[in-house]
């Protein structure tokens, strides 16, 4: 048997929702645990006081990445059975500036927005209501634009695929890009204090 | 009530996250998100058809959940409008809200947040995953100058 364990047929419909649920536990768990859902945190990041936010992404990151890429390894897991998200490159590279924009200005971010929600910060709720709004909106909107919104579609694309390099270099790069990132965010702690 | 705990160390807590993402992987092929569960609040809102409680939506339910019990056990659950110094509580929750709104409309132009593109997708080694969180870092890097007051 093969993971993604759905797709292997191991739970019905209803037990992944309840996976989903303690997935999400755990997920709200973990970023309440990290200070991540406190807005002050979160805005260290961009003050260069507190850089919470990157270390907790990136060794995120780099755990899930190293972890499917053994488990694949040992023919435990089909990554390619995994989801991965769709690439639409103008659309992600200016979604990701509003996106950034409006993360400094509301001070939280979707999910952690939830978290400071579940802990009694009315930032968090505020956030939501935004949130909503901006969806609502940009949902009606920008189908309507398919010039921009369906720009630059490059479906399923992968660094491995782009840089023309196998995964396992890929992954070697983006650890070796989070271990130097680590080292640069410790020396610019010390440097602000 | 006695202080509030002091928050994990970021790489523990980020190895622990990184884990809960492998979780997904494994368990259901997918990773884990919350500007989804947002989108499809707002279809339902809109009138939508579908199930209202999905993968998605359930998980963020669990999210709430999970934040809140863990403040609850740490002693940081309290009421309050997290701000800086010099800002009003009225400021800070428009400001929250205008935020929150942009957010929304990046999210749904990129097709995901910090959640399921920065995480799911970074991890999964997505092209289009690191340019979002190469350009969400660096807008926020050149807003912040803007904001700085705000957040002293």
């Amino acid at each position: 048997m093969i993971a993604p364990l759905v797709d292997a047929g191991v739970f019905s419909d209803s037990a992944s929702l309840l996976l989903a649920l303690a997935i999400g536990v755990a997920f709200g768990w973990a970023l309440e645990r990290a200070g991540l859902g406190n807005a002050r945190k979160l805005m260290g990041q961009f003050t260069l006081t507190d850089l919470t936010v990157f270390k907790v992404m990136f060794s995120a990151i780099v755990t899930a990445m190293l972890g499917s890429f053994w488990l694949a390894r040992l023919g435990w897991l089909d990554l390619s059975r995994v989801y991965v998200p769709d690439t639409f490159i103008v659309p992600q590279i200016l979604g990701g500036l509003i996106f950034g924009a409006g993360f400094v200005a509301g001070g939280l971010c979707p999910g952690t927005s939830c978290v400071a929600a579940a802990t009694g910060r009315l930032d968090g709720v505020a956030v939501i209501a935004g949130m909503l709004a901006g969806v609502t909106g940009a949902g009606w909107l920008l189908p309507r634009v398919p010039a921009l919104f369906d720009a630059t579609p490059r479906g399923v694309l992968t660094l491995p695929d782009a840089l023309h390099i196998s995964y396992g270099a890929a992954v070697f790069f983006v650890v070796v890009v989070a271990l130097t990132g680590f080292r640069a965010a410790t020396a610019i702690e010390r440097s602000r204090r | 009530m006695s202080a509030p705990k002091p928050y994990a160390n970021p790489y523990l807590a980020g190895a622990g996250l990184g884990l809960v993402l492998l979780a997904a992987f494994v368990v259901a092929g997918r990773g884990l998100g919350a500007s989804g569960a947002f989108i499809r609040v707002s279809e339902h809102l809109r009138g939508g058809g579908g199930p209202w409680f999905d993968w998605i939506v359930v998980e963020i339910i669990g999210v709430v959940a999970g934040g809140g019990l863990s403040a609850w056990l740490a002693g940081r659950w309290r009421v309050a409008v997290d701000r800086g110094a010099d800002r009003s509580a009225s400021g800070r929750l428009a400001a929250a809200a205008g935020g929150g709104a942009l957010m929304g409309a990046g999210a749904v132009l990129a097709r995901g947040c910090t959640s399921g593109l920065g995480l799911t997708g970074g991890a999964m080694l997505s092209v289009g995953s690191w340019l979002f969180i190469a350009a969400a870092f660096a807008a926020g890097y050149a807003t912040m100058p803007i904001v700085r007051r705000a957040w002293r």
